[in-house]
């Protein structure tokens, strides 16, 4: 909420600034948007230099740059050039599919896989980062979002596979057995919290563990292990339980809708509920919210589930929108993606969705850029992380650009906290 | 820094008198001119008051001359030459010394090793090992010479408040200052420790050294100054002499007249509304902190606690609040046991809390007024039940309770944070009073409070009594105790020593305080 004042126009003043003035003052101080914005183009400019020193062609030309400069120089722009624009066609839209689907030689599925794949990747980070932002704003840092998600997409796939069911009550039954899974696997470590004081960090950590071996000893197991396979893989969900998708080869899903609905559900549990009011009071001040009568105790127990509950909800999409069956890598990086995702979002319901969206998009042009120009998706995770970085170190973007301080933008503040 | 140079040259004895000048001191954050050409002359031997009200600009000041802050603008004088100090180091090489509010020093060092902290006497180059002995010597020397009876022995955290300041000062003269500031000295002490700080202050000026002395306590300024310069949002409002009275003084600090006096009529009590027998509550480190508490609330009376910070006072008050868990005793709101019950229902029960530290335990510093405002009633009609808030009830409120209750604050949409001290603590007034009350429990109400404030906020703790609820007010400020209470309770490790009237002289209950009974106990009923 602080944050925002930064965008708002200052109440009336004798001297009255004219909004656009007011805008683009605001426009060049610290506030979030400006940092966040600065942050992913400076991530690029690294990834750009990443991208020239990794191409050995490239850089043989810079052995004789004194000589003819222009060589290296344009060899470096067509690279990085290329690069970027494949992440964009890969991520939103490529020119080209669209001029064929004008045309009449391409279809529109073409044409729109790129959002579409950018929404597929995004949709389970959506919920993880929801878990951990919400785990967040109650002071607690929920490390468990992949653990959650593990059980998510375990409880999911196994409602998906072993129930029979008619469509749609089989797929919410699959998702709710996602939810309680997740919500379970968050109960613990809240109710340690609330009862032993055994800190949440530690706990979700080794629960991960935990889910994740428990994961990879279940897909081999009788009746779960795909009969027709010998290596590490279930059976196929139920088609009566798969989130329904556009038509192939597009892949996203409902759960893009679902997400949508979880984030707006998140933001008005956070700012109108009085459970809303209560974790955030307990999230800044607990000896606050206790002297006031809240139990501090009931509210991280019951926040870690909410927050396990949502992770959880993460891996039943996952599984029952893109993956389809179990495998040890079903649950991918989502939970700790989550991490990185609140973290970019600043803790804010709506700002996770948009970072998850960004990561998702970066993930789906990154893998057109390993095709296309043949650099490593690792690039992308560098990028990820760069942003992250830059984020996480206001101070460093505000002295490289100079920013002026906004008032009141507490940045940085959502990473001070939590340890 | 390393060696003893700074030590040694005290052993050397003779006092250069010290006279400083500030100049034109201007000080900006952002937008806001904390100190606005502030002109003062502190003159060698002189005890030099600077009053002012919380924010008004004192400490920003202070912090310049001691080189944690630079001024913008103008200049600091020492014996007529201009100085610049970058550190406080740079102050001290000058002559200039400060005591801390709060204090800085080691726990679990002793005396000495923190008085040789920062300038430790090193034998054998500058990785060589402390001379413990020497560092042990000078201690004592410079104990004795001024007067300031302190056992280099004995480790800090085992001392008394008023022990670990009298180490504070003798930290300070060992480095040879001329010049010493005493930020907020008597917050902490006892009545007693602060005749006998005072004593020392002018002891110390009449050895020559200069003392810059830092208070909004109007009481000690006409005591011991020599003169007193008045700040106010930071500007030097007046230079007056201690003849001035109490009255005309706290007018200059707040800008307009105020009445220093809780003007009240007299009680009206009624039934018995708390009643506590052979209360035993433990500290959080399993100390016994309330020892045989026996106290009853009547309802249209303010029963005081008086006694000084420690002893036990903040473990009774999160007892009946259901903040602590007691081990043995009972406590009892109009017969009905409050042992055990959760401080959520005991405060929807009708009992109002305006705990001691405000930042801490008060206000959610990052949430708005108006959620401040219905801090522990979010859940209860109208503001919200146990799923939803009522944001409209909320915000309805808020606009009622910032008119009613004099919060200064552009939108009770603002954080509380960006509020006076004296306003946050109004937020938490108005949220506790705003709601029909059996008990009411203030504990220090006017801790860290503006004199404007402290007079609104006083004024409100009279008109609850006057509605009929019992009132305990807890405050380690004697004269704010006298000023509110009916019936004092004096409280004096975990014990209640005597239940007196107000109007009994200030001093015998200055010597309760400090736990000394021979004097004649009476009991105001």
């Amino acid at each position: 909420m602080s944050t925002e004042v930064a965008e708002k126009p200052a109440p009336p003043k004798p001297k009255q600034d004219s909004f656009l003035a007011l805008f683009l003052k605001n426009l060049w101080s610290a506030n979030t948007v400006t940092v966040t914005v600065l942050s992913i183009f400076l991530a690029l400019v690294i990834g750009a230099v990443l991208i020239v020193i990794s191409d050995s062609d490239v850089l043989s030309k810079f052995s004789y740059f004194t000589a003819r400069p222009s060589d290296a120089l344009n060899a470096s722009w067509d690279l990085i050039s290329s690069a970027y624009a494949d992440l964009f066609k890969g991520a939103i839209l490529d020119p080209a599919s669209i001029q064929a689907w004008a045309d009449g030689t391409g279809t529109w599925q073409a044409a729109l896989n790129p959002i579409s794949e950018t929404l597929t990747y995004a949709t389970p980070l959506v919920f993880t980062g929801l878990s951990v932002a919400i785990a967040f704003r109650g002071g607690l840092f929920n490390i468990g979002g992949q653990g959650q998600a593990v059980i998510g997409c375990v409880l999911g796939a196994v409602a998906g596979f072993a129930f029979s069911l008619p469509a749609g009550i089989h797929l919410i039954v699959a998702l709710l057995f996602g939810l309680i899974g997740g919500a379970l696997w968050g109960f613990l470590p809240g109710l340690l919290k609330a009862r032993a004081g055994a800190h949440e960090v530690i706990t979700t950590i080794m629960l991960n563990y935990v889910a994740t071996l428990f994961l990879g000893w279940l897909i081999l197991q009788k009746g779960v292990q795909d009969p027709n396979r010998s290596d590490a893989i279930s059976k196929a969900v139920k088609s009566t339980a798969v989130l329904p998708a556009l038509p192939s080869p597009l892949r996203v899903h409902l759960g893009i809708v679902l997400a949508v609905l979880v984030t707006a559900g998140v933001a008005w549990l956070i700012n109108r509920s009085s459970f809303g009011f209560e974790l955030r009071a307990v999230g800044v001040n607990p000896p606050a919210a206790k002297t006031a009568g809240m139990s501090v105790a009931r509210t991280y127990t019951l926040l870690m589930v909410v927050a396990g509950g949502l992770a959880g909800l993460g891996g039943a999409v996952q599984v029952l929108g893109t993956a389809d069956k179990l495998t040890a890598q079903v649950a991918g990086n989502i939970g700790f993606d989550g991490l990185l995702v609140a973290l970019l979002g600043r803790n804010k319901p709506w700002g996770t969705l948009l970072a998850a969206i960004l990561y998702g998009a970066l993930r789906a042009g990154g893998n057109l850029m390993q095709v296309d120009v043949g650099i490593s998706l690792e690039l992308v995770t560098v990028l990820q992380a760069l942003i992250v970085i830059f984020i996480a170190a206001p101070a460093l973007v505000k002295a490289i650009f100079q920013l002026r301080a906004a008032r009141a933008a507490r940045l940085g503040a959502s990473l001070a906290k939590g340890w | 820094m390393v060696g003893g140079g700074q030590l040694s040259s005290v052993a050397s004895g003779q006092e250069i008198p010290l006279r400083l000048e500030l100049r034109g001191i201007t000080k900006r954050f952002g937008d806001l001119v904390a100190n606005d050409h502030i002109d003062i002359t502190v003159e060698p031997g002189e005890v030099h008051a600077l009053l002012g009200e919380n924010g008004a600009g004192k400490s920003t000041l202070m912090n310049q001359l001691y080189g944690l802050l630079q001024p913008d603008e103008g200049e600091i004088l020492v014996d007529g030459e201009a100085k610049v100090f970058r550190s406080p180091r740079d102050a001290i090489a000058a002559g200039i010394g400060m005591v801390h509010q709060h204090f800085m020093l080691v726990p679990v060092f002793t005396v000495a090793e923190n008085i040789a902290l920062g300038a430790e006497d090193v034998r054998g180059g500058p990785l060589g090992i402390l001379d413990r002995r020497r560092n042990r010597r000078d201690v004592l020397e410079t104990s004795q010479k001024y007067g300031l009876p302190v056992d280099p022995d004995a480790l800090v955290e085992n001392l008394p408040v008023g022990a670990q300041q009298r180490v504070e000062i003798v930290k300070a003269l060992t480095r040879d200052v001329d010049l010493l500031i005493l930020d907020e000295p008597t917050a902490v002490l006892t009545p007693q420790e602060t005749d006998e700080l005072l004593a020392v202050m002018r002891s110390l000026a009449e050895t020559g050294k200069s003392i810059v002395f830092i208070t909004h306590k109007l009481r000690e300024v006409k005591a011991i100054a020599d003169r007193i310069t008045v700040i106010r949002r930071g500007r030097t409002v007046a230079t007056a002499s201690p003849d001035t009275s109490e009255d005309e003084l706290a007018a200059l600090m707040v800008g307009r007249d105020v009445s220093l006096e809780v003007s009240k009529g007299p009680a009206e009590p009624g039934r018995d509304v708390l009643k506590i027998s052979g209360l035993i509550v433990d500290d959080d480190r399993g100390v016994r902190a309330v020892d045989g508490v026996d106290l009853t609330v009547r309802a249209g009376e303010v029963l005081g606690v008086a006694g000084v910070q420690g002893n036990g006072q903040t473990e009774l008050v999160e007892a009946i609040i259901g903040l602590r868990g007691i081990r043995a005793g009972s406590m009892e709101l109009d017969n009905e046991s409050l042992a055990g019950m959760g401080t959520k229902k005991i405060l929807h029960s009708g009992v109002g809390y305006i705990p001691e530290d405000r930042s801490h335990d008060g206000v959610v510093k990052e949430f708005s007024v108006a959620e401040n405002l219905v801090l522990d009633m979010y859940d209860r009609p109208p503001f919200g039940n146990a799923f939803r808030l009522n944001a409209k009830a909320v915000a309805d409120n808020a606009g009622e309770r910032v008119g009613q209750f004099d919060i200064r604050t552009t939108s009770a949409e603002h954080a509380v944070s960006t509020l006076s001290g004296g306003n946050q603590q109004k937020v938490v007034v108005a949220r506790e009073m705003s709601r029909p009350l059996r008990l009411m429990i203030a504990s220090q109400p006017t801790r860290g409070v503006d004199v404007g404030s402290i007079e609104f906020i006083h004024n409100q703790i009279i008109h609850e009594r006057d509605s009929g609820t019992a009132v305990l007010v807890v405050s380690s400020e004697l004269d704010e105790v006298v000023g509110l209470a009916d019936r004092i309770a004096v409280m004096y490790r975990g014990r209640i020593l005597a239940t007196v009237s107000p109007d009994m002289p200030r001093e015998e209950i200055g010597l309760l305080m400090a736990g000394i009974t021979s004097a004649p106990q009476e009991d105001a009923e």
